[in-house]
């Protein structure tokens, strides 16, 4: 039953990719790949389950920190660019 | 948010002790290993925390102690309303023809304090379907998916109930 | 018999939880515009991660995992909206106006 929620987790965890390389603007980007990050940590704390290893459970809270912590840099980064320039970056 | 300064507040004694005894408590349920020495770094990151929490202004928005307590009523409430606007969602991104209305409205805090704003916005957020854009003064610019939604936060509910709750 | 009881109901919390997992993947591609795709991104952040974590509470029962998986269940709710405004918010100062409607006249054009 916890391979069936982490399966849905992994097509989730597709469907944000797909979005995160359509894009079209930057802003797009960063809301895939948080969404990818904090599904990331949803798919620890189901495989601490599945697998019957709590300690993945201290791995699921280590990312949704890394998570949060690096979508703020990234987001700080793009603000403190220039206004003027077209959307920038596809990396 | 042109408001922040860089003051350290005044921390009474209360609040720093209910701070440590969190930070301590979380340390204790992470680590799990309680040996000397772990509980000695723990200790040490505990205080270094709480020092730098001070130094961000931490202790400048004072929360009340009857204020925290009358917060799981106010997640009650909050809890029913994320279930049924998730239901409206889901049920809006399912349907081929995508009925879908954007809108923006701009509402009242209603709070004079930062820390009712703050949980006024991320309540807003958190529910599915309406999205806190922009806080400007006292004023919240929400993003709604459906009109219906915007006119239902027009009813200002969460800024009442949030009233019940005696922050400042 | 609550042992049962405490399964099947856990099993329907995370089941849910799997399908708007899923339905919010496909609302962030379906959905037209940024702004509207922050509510996708919103459904799985919110009632998704609460549904599969009350789940798994019922699962592990009264035990150290249990408030280990409160404890993070809490950190996301508290921080997933921070950081979806935290975007929107970066989106609209970097000039992306939202195509939308307006309620009332009381909002004075096009202000940041």
């Amino acid at each position: 039953m916890y391979s069936v929620v982490s399966i849905a987790i992994l097509v989730t965890m597709v469907l944000a990719v797909v979005r995160a390389l359509r894009g079209p603007t930057v802003y797009d980007r960063v809301l895939a790949v948080n969404m990818f990050g904090t599904k990331t940590a949803l798919l620890l704390s189901v495989i601490a389950f599945l697998v019957g290893r709590p300690d993945f459970l201290d791995l699921a809270l280590a990312y949704a920190l890394i998570n949060l912590v690096g979508m703020l840099a990234v987001l700080e980064f793009f603000q403190s660019q220039p206004r003027d320039l077209p959307e920038s970056g596809h990396d | 948010m042109s408001d922040i300064s860089f003051q350290r507040g005044k921390a009474l004694p209360l609040q720093v002790a209910g701070l440590l005894l969190a930070l301590m408590a979380s340390w204790l349920l992470w680590s799990g290993i309680y040996k000397p020495l772990l509980l000695g770094l723990g200790l040490f990151s505990v205080v270094l925390s709480a020092w730098l929490a001070q130094r961000m202004g931490f202790f400048r928005h004072p929360i009340s102690l009857r204020a925290l307590l009358r917060l799981p009523a106010y997640w009650g409430w909050l809890l029913q309303e994320v279930v049924k606007s998730s239901l409206d969602v889901a049920r809006i991104i399912l349907t081929p023809s995508l009925p879908i209305s954007p809108t923006t409205v701009e509402l009242p805090a209603a709070t004079s304090t930062e820390a009712g704003r703050v949980i006024l916005g991320n309540s807003i957020t958190l529910s599915p379907g309406t999205v806190t854009i922009d806080v400007h003064g006292d004023r919240l610019l929400v993003h709604c998916l459906t009109r219906e939604s915007a006119l239902e936060l027009k009813e200002l509910e969460a800024q009442r109930r949030l009233a019940r709750l005696e922050l400042g | 018999m609550t042992e049962t009881v405490l399964d099947i109901l856990s099993w329907i919390l995370l089941c849910l939880g799997g399908c708007f997992v899923l339905i919010g993947g496909i609302g962030a591609l379906r959905l037209p515009s940024f702004y509207t795709r922050l509510h996708a991104a919103s459904l799985t952040e919110t009632m998704a991660t609460l549904l599969i974590f009350a789940g798994m509470m019922l699962q592990a029962g009264l035990s150290l995992a249990t408030l280990k998986l409160a404890a993070i269940m809490v950190f996301l709710l508290l921080t997933g909206p921070t950081a979806s405004y935290a975007l929107a918010n970066a989106a609209l100062q970097s000039g992306m106006r939202p195509k939308a409607g307006r309620l009332d006249g009381s909002f004075e054009g096009e202000q940041t």
